[in-house]
């Protein structure tokens, strides 16, 4: 194989993880955007998400696209209320204090952890793909679910995008966002807002979950990557720029998928991660983003 | 005098430990000198955090780079154990100067992160270097390599009782260095950037320049617990780069209570065996469970963080003891 | 007499307002100075720019014979300069006396000795009054005592410059009369730049007054000739009257 297949490959990995980072992202950076509050445990909602999805899929017997149909709803809807109940429970009582917050989502980190050590185990276990297709290219086959990834990720995505910038939904959204105080005095009930933005944001990354345990096995420790890799797309993009968000997950996703291609994904990973913590730091507002006031 | 029922305090806690050697049996001998050390780590956190109101998320970094420059320098250097100490001492502080000069120019929540991510590129570093650091893995320093002579007396460090002194010794510095810092004008500084940063500056004072000498300070004595750790365990491994090593000093300190002199100690004893202690008892009760420290930490996290944000010394000193450094 | 402090073409925008608006601005050495105006004149960002915590859009300063243009704060704040804040701004968890020491330390970095300390805290105290309540934490404070203790703290630094930043705000009658009294001790060691709302307290105290409006200088002069001014009346007297 030449190099420019061996690239369209690469390219197309790559898509796949951009595609599935930007949803997880997506509920990350509007956690930040709304509420401004960073929230660390967002990695175990995407490892949640994946955990139930094999326990929803290994009860459903049948046609493998069956389990992964309920999975698809039942395991957003979990994690979705897991994460309405811990902000009703948590977040909410500490008046959203952004270091208090912090360190109350390190703590679910680690409680998300255990109880998925505890009622899930700690092995690794693949869920079924609901269909088996395979597309031939000239120079080779590439799994037909892989670009099913990828198109379900661009539909959920323009839903997303549509939810927030046309509906009375997005508009709330938004001016809970710039303004929590104003917003309260027009009536925005803001608490509601905020629980159910949090809850949105955790099942973007259990759905991000579900499409991807069919190609990458539910781990009890899984989250730790998709919580670094949203973090640095968050970072790239202008903290809570949801344009910037997607466009910094297709570059990060795709460079992701060639440089591992090519290189060690170790060496990758700190290069990436040493570039994303000097933007942080000399340009905060984002590569894409631009200074706020 | 408030300064006289200070410094007596602080020595009855280190003669009480000297005085436990004796008293305790084998097996919590060794973990007491741990917690020892861990605790130093815990004291380089709590000035950071606790006095000067930086919270780091990136703490590890510090304790691996002493870890690693004393371990490494042993390992594949052969350098004597002082030389080797001040090495590991020495790779924090150049570190911690670095990462504060960067990480210095952000603030409040983007701070939080960017230690966390610098962190997370040691962490990577030791994985990727692993035909020195063997990674995962790590290094088990051989017994030879832990004997050192000093003015005529041989010290083992494999042996329990050298290693238990050697580990008060160090705890008992940092914690006095810990106590002159705090009451110097210096330590009333860095509480000031604390409680009010801008007031701070229109007194007059170069808050950046305060700020990078407490993450240098920090930075040095988490390094020094690292290097300690490495001599004295004889271990080197990338686990103790991992976030995990963040956490835990943070969570040491939250619960004995933030800017307290001898809340780290408190912290990291009871959070010590409560690990300890669930992973023993509840593994046994349920073995199904899969307890881990995951969900003990987890837990202690969220109820400290909601119901009892000063700590244990802090919420003592509020109510009955105002004198507590 | 050669001025203390200097301003040239200073401007400041933030975005596309002009907060201050090429203004000219010059304070002598030993004098009360007060700058008075509507609220959004632009009075807190002059001061802002003159004590260094905000930096100017284009313009020069100068203090004491020196271009500051480009000093960071805290190092005019050791040239002289001392700034008490608007809004309160202490440290609340700290006692009144480790607040007051904050500021004292500073000047006498070089001296290093308790002693010299202790006194230069206890001088600063019994200046505004508040020796009684060296150990009572700041946050515990009346409101009064609270604004006592920013001006012991500014006063602590031995400043060249006292720049005080609407200090009556929120002082009863009361307050406010020892507060004059306090204004008057005080400028006998050192220059005072006051931003005041309350126009007794700036005829009472200011032996000249620098009337702003829209970021720009409208009038400056004696007490007497600003009063007699028509168009300071129309802007701002006028207002406050009726």
């Amino acid at each position: 194989m030449g190099f420019g297949p061996h690239l369209l490959l690469a390219t197309l990995e790559g898509l796949v993880t951009a595609a599935v980072l930007a949803l997880t992202a997506l509920g990350l950076s509007l956690v930040f955007g709304v509420m401004r509050i960073v929230n660390v445990a967002h990695g175990e909602f995407f490892m949640l998400g994946a955990v139930i999805a094999w326990g929803v899929a290994s009860m459903v017997t049948g046609n493998p696209a069956l389990g992964f149909v309920a999975a698809l709803v039942v395991s957003p809807l979990v994690v979705g209320a897991v994460a309405f109940l811990s902000e009703r429970l948590v977040l909410r009582r500490l008046d959203y204090n952004p270091e208090s917050t912090i360190v109350a989502t390190i703590g679910l980190l680690y409680l998300i952890q255990q109880a998925a050590l505890t009622f899930y185990g700690p092995e690794a276990r693949p869920v079924e793909a609901p269909f088996n297709l395979r597309i031939q290219f000239p120079w080779f086959g590439y799994s037909g679910y892989k670009l099913f990834v990828i198109i379900a990720a661009i539909v959920l995505l323009t839903i997303v995008w549509v939810v927030l910038t046309r509906t009375r939904i997005g508009l709330i959204m938004r001016a809970t966002q710039i303004d929590r105080e104003m917003a309260r005095a027009f009536a925005i009930p803001v608490e509601r807002v905020y629980a159910g933005v949090f809850a949105l944001g955790a099942m973007l990354a259990a759905i991000a979950a579900v499409l991807i345990v069919p190609i990458q096995q539910a781990h009890y420790l899984m989250g730790l990557d998709p919580l670094l890799l949203s973090f640095i797309v968050v970072i790239i993009g202008g903290l809570g720029s949801l344009r910037g968000t997607l466009v910094a997950a297709l570059i990060i996703g795709v460079s992701d998928g060639i440089i591992a291609m090519f290189f060690s994904p170790t060496l990758a990973k700190m290069i990436a991660t040493a570039a994303v913590a000097l933007v942080l730091v000399f340009r905060p507002q984002g590569l894409f983003g631009t200074a706020s006031r | 005098m408030n300064i006289g029922k200070q410094i007596i305090l602080h020595i009855a806690v280190i003669a009480l430990l000297a005085a436990l050697d004796y008293v305790l049996p084998a097996y919590h001998q060794g973990v007491f000198s741990r917690i020892m050390v861990l605790a130093v780590f815990a004291m380089g956190y709590n000035l950071l955090f606790g006095y000067t109101g930086l919270l780091s998320l990136g703490h590890a970094m510090f304790f691996a780079a002493g870890l690693y420059g004393a371990g490494l320098t042993v390992y594949h250097l052969g350098w004597a154990l002082p030389l080797a100490f001040v090495a590991g001492v020495g790779c924090a502080a150049v570190l911690a100067l670095a990462i504060g000069l960067l990480a210095l120019r952000t603030t409040g929540v983007a701070f939080m992160i960017v230690t966390m991510m610098f962190a997370q590129v040691l962490y990577l570093a030791t994985l990727y270097f692993g035909q020195w650091t063997r990674g995962d893995e790590g290094i088990v320093l051989p017994q030879p390599t832990r004997l050192v002579e000093f003015a005529g007396l041989h010290f083992d460090f494999s042996n329990p009782v050298t290693r238990y002194y050697a580990a008060l010794v160090l705890f008992a510095a940092v914690l006095l260095i810990t106590l002159g810092i705090v009451r110097s004008r210096f330590g009333r500084v860095l509480i000031a950037i604390r409680e009010n940063e801008d007031r701070t500056r229109m007194l007059g004072y170069n808050v950046f320049a305060n700020k990078l000498a407490a993450v240098v300070i920090s930075g040095a004595i988490s390094g020094a617990s690292g290097a300690a750790y490495a001599l004295l365990f004889g271990y080197v491994g990338s686990t103790f780069a991992s976030v995990q090593y963040s956490i835990l000093p943070l969570l040491w300190v939250l619960l004995g209570g933030a800017s307290t002199t001898l809340g780290p100690l408190l912290g990291t004893v009871l959070m010590y065996y409560l690990v300890d202690f669930s992973s023993d008892v509840l593994a046994r009760a349920v073995p199904d469970w899969n307890f881990s420290y995951l969900g003990v930490v987890g837990i202690a996290l969220i109820v400290l963080v909601l119901f009892f944000p000063k700590g244990i010394f802090g919420t003592i000193r509020a109510h009955w003891a105002r004198w507590l450094p | 007499m050669k001025p203390l402090l200097i301003a040239r073409n200073l401007s400041r925008n933030f975005g596309g307002l002009k907060a201050v608006d090429m203004v000219d601005f010059s304070v002598n050495p030993g004098e009360v100075r007060a700058v008075i105006g509507p609220n959004g004149a632009g009075k807190t960002t002059l001061v802002s720019l003159l004590c260094g915590r905000i930096e100017p859009s284009s313009g020069v300063i100068g203090f004491n014979g020196e271009d500051i243009t480009r000093v960071p704060a805290h190092i005019r704040v050791r040239m002289g300069i001392a700034y008490t804040f608007q809004i309160t701004s202490i440290f609340p968890n700290l006692t009144v006396y480790d607040n007051v020491a904050l500021a004292a330390q500073r000047t006498l970095t070089d001296g290093r000795s308790r002693k010299a300390l202790d006194a230069s805290v206890r001088d600063a105290m019994l200046h505004v009054g508040l020796t009684e309540r060296a150990s009572t934490p700041a946050a515990a404070l009346s409101y009064g005592h609270q604004r006592l203790l920013e001006i012991a703290m500014g006063l602590a630094l031995h400043p060249r410059l006292l720049i005080l930043d609407e200090p009556t705000q929120g002082l009863s009658d009361g307050e406010i009369k020892d507060f004059i009294k306090l204004v008057r001790d005080i400028r006998k060691e050192t220059t005072v730049l006051l931003i005041e709302h309350n126009m007794d307290v700036v005829m009472r105290l200011a032996d000249r007054i620098t009337v702003m409006e829209n970021g720009r200088i409208l009038a400056e002069g004696a007490p007497r000739s600003i009063r007699a001014n028509a168009k300071v009346q129309q802007a701002y007297l006028g207002t406050a009257d009726g």
